[in-house]
């Protein structure tokens, strides 16, 4: 009797070691599963204090090249906007000019990002076609900036827009070498890298990005992809739209109208 | 038990300790040195979206000028500025929004600002109103005849080349150089004071080019002929050739 009693003992005990087991490898999941949900609903709680969603909006942009003049009032304001150092070769966005001459030749050149003009230079060969093309952060939806950061300081927002932690970039350039567009570059005081947001501190507050807003012949619209009301869906639906280099799978949110297939 | 312990090499064993310690360092740095933000929404920190929200802006937008410039805003939405941001030439003003007298915008004066987008290039798309500054009233500063609100030209223009500066060039070295063009188009008056609503004609029939380029016409026998029966009959002449630039020259 003695020995049966003990026996039961030892069987409760194992039953409620293993309670006690399950409950401490649980508990810590368990609390941490709590605890960033709770975080998640504070952040979700800021985005609605500024009237703005993310998961809500899809952005984009379509350029006209037919429209563009060249006349780089774009480049200009994305940097007086974004801070952007004044001297040559950091952009944001900026204009390249395409000459096609009847000799199949091609020549390409954005001097100063086009904020200085072209100049005509003279030339004895004919010219079959010429145009200007605005260029700019793609916010590719398969960006492979992003794919090659090695500390997750560069992403895709949930509304489409690739933006740069510039608090967690450690200015490794990887991002840089990785578009194929061109579109980053490092700061040279902060030594982070750098890239167009569609200015996002402004379409947070219903702002259109400053390239839009003083694009002089509407060659740039601004909108919402996935709303069928916005002004870029119009221009989706009433033009022949192109993007750069899309055998690259990285499926621009930039599209463009009227699009030369010698651009790069 | 004791016997399996035994069994194990000593090396094993301190190995294994070495990679059970190096094992809780890794995580234990790891969950120190990741931010607390970090993959909540996805492979970044959360809270950097807000960063990125957060910078200065700096143009106000051409709504925001309307509240207090209405006349101006009114004046410049009747011309052919009327799809001008004020901020293209007036520049960044958010900070004159907030403190109006502290802060003035500026005016781009002198003949510099204007040809920015007036000056004639040849990769500017057809149509656009461009000017040759070396010719176009040397030394005039653009505001004295052009009010920069309302860029109706202060005279109608009297060439056609006022505002066709790239169709007159190619023309100008064309073996159609001396044909006028009110001869192929017919331009009425008013189509100088509001183009876009009165457009000038243009020849709808190859019959038209054949008055000169045909067999029996009683041109200069210098101009090139064809039979108009037989050449292409199915097409205009503008099909196939440009006739500012026809490439018999």
């Amino acid at each position: 009797m003695e020995n049966n009693i003990s026996q039961t003992d030892k069987k409760v005990e194992r039953r409620s070691f293993l309670k006690k087991l399950a409950i401490l490898a649980l508990a810590p999941i368990a609390f941490g599963f709590l605890g960033s949900t709770d975080k998640l609903k504070t952040i979700k709680k800021w985005m609605l204090e500024n009237g703005y969603v993310p998961n809500n909006h899809k952005w984009g942009m379509g350029i006209d090249i037919n429209k563009c003049i060249g006349c780089g009032r774009c480049a200009v304001a994305c940097k007086n906007e974004n801070n952007v150092p004044q001297e040559p070769f950091f952009f944001r966005t900026w204009v390249e000019r395409y000459r096609i001459y009847e000799d199949g030749d091609i020549q390409v050149d954005s001097p100063n990002g086009s904020i200085d003009g072209f100049e005509n230079w003279r030339t004895n060969k004919k010219m079959l076609r010429s145009f200007f093309v605005p260029k700019i952060c793609n916010h590719c939806e398969n960006p492979p900036c992003v794919q090659v950061c090695p500390v997750g300081a560069t992403f895709k927002g949930e509304d489409g827009v690739v933006l740069v932690d510039s608090d967690y970039c450690v200015g490794c350039r990887y991002c840089i070498q990785a578009c194929p567009y061109g579109a980053r570059f490092l700061h040279p005081e902060t030594h982070t890298a750098e890239k167009c947001t569609f200015c996002y501190h402004r379409i947070v507050q219903d702002k259109l990005p400053a390239c839009v807003e003083v694009c002089p012949t509407q060659a740039r619209v601004f909108g919402e992809l996935n709303k069928k009301a916005s002004p870029l869906v119009r221009f989706l639906r009433m033009n022949k739209i192109g993007v750069l280099k899309p055998s690259l799978n990285t499926e621009p949110k930039v599209y463009y109208a009227n699009l030369d297939m010698e651009v790069k | 038990m004791k016997k399996f312990l035994q069994k194990i090499p000593e090396q094993v064993k301190r190995l294994s300790i070495l990679l059970v310690v190096v094992v809780i360092v890794f995580i234990i740095a790891t969950s120190l040195l990741t931010p607390k933000d970090f993959g909540l929404i996805g492979h970044f920190r959360a809270s950097s979206v807000q960063n990125n929200a957060n910078k200065k802006m700096q143009y106000a937008g051409q709504e925001t000028c309307s509240d207090c410039h209405e006349d101006m805003w009114k004046t410049k939405n009747a011309g052919y500025h009327k799809n001008l941001s004020c901020e293209v030439c007036h520049g960044p003003s958010l900070n004159h929004v907030n403190e109006p007298d502290q802060f003035k915008p500026v005016k781009p004066k002198g003949r510099t600002f204007c040809p920015v987008c007036h000056e004639y290039n040849p990769s500017r798309p057809t149509g656009f109103p461009q000017i040759v500054t070396a010719s176009h009233n040397p030394r005039k500063i653009c505001i004295t005849c052009h009010n920069p609100h309302n860029p109706t030209p202060p005279q109608t223009p009297k060439d056609c080349s006022a505002c066709h500066a790239e169709i007159s060039n190619a023309k100008s070295v064309s073996s159609h150089m001396d044909i006028p063009c009110t001869k192929c188009h017919k331009t009425s008056a008013k189509h100088r004071l509001s183009p876009r609503e009165f457009l000038p004609t243009k020849p709808t029939q190859r019959e038209f080019c054949g008055q000169c380029h045909s067999k029996e016409a009683k041109s200069d026998e210098s101009i090139p002929r064809i039979n108009m029966t037989t050449h292409e009959p199915r097409y205009v002449c503008w099909q196939c050739h440009y006739p500012h630039l026809p490439e018999a020259q």
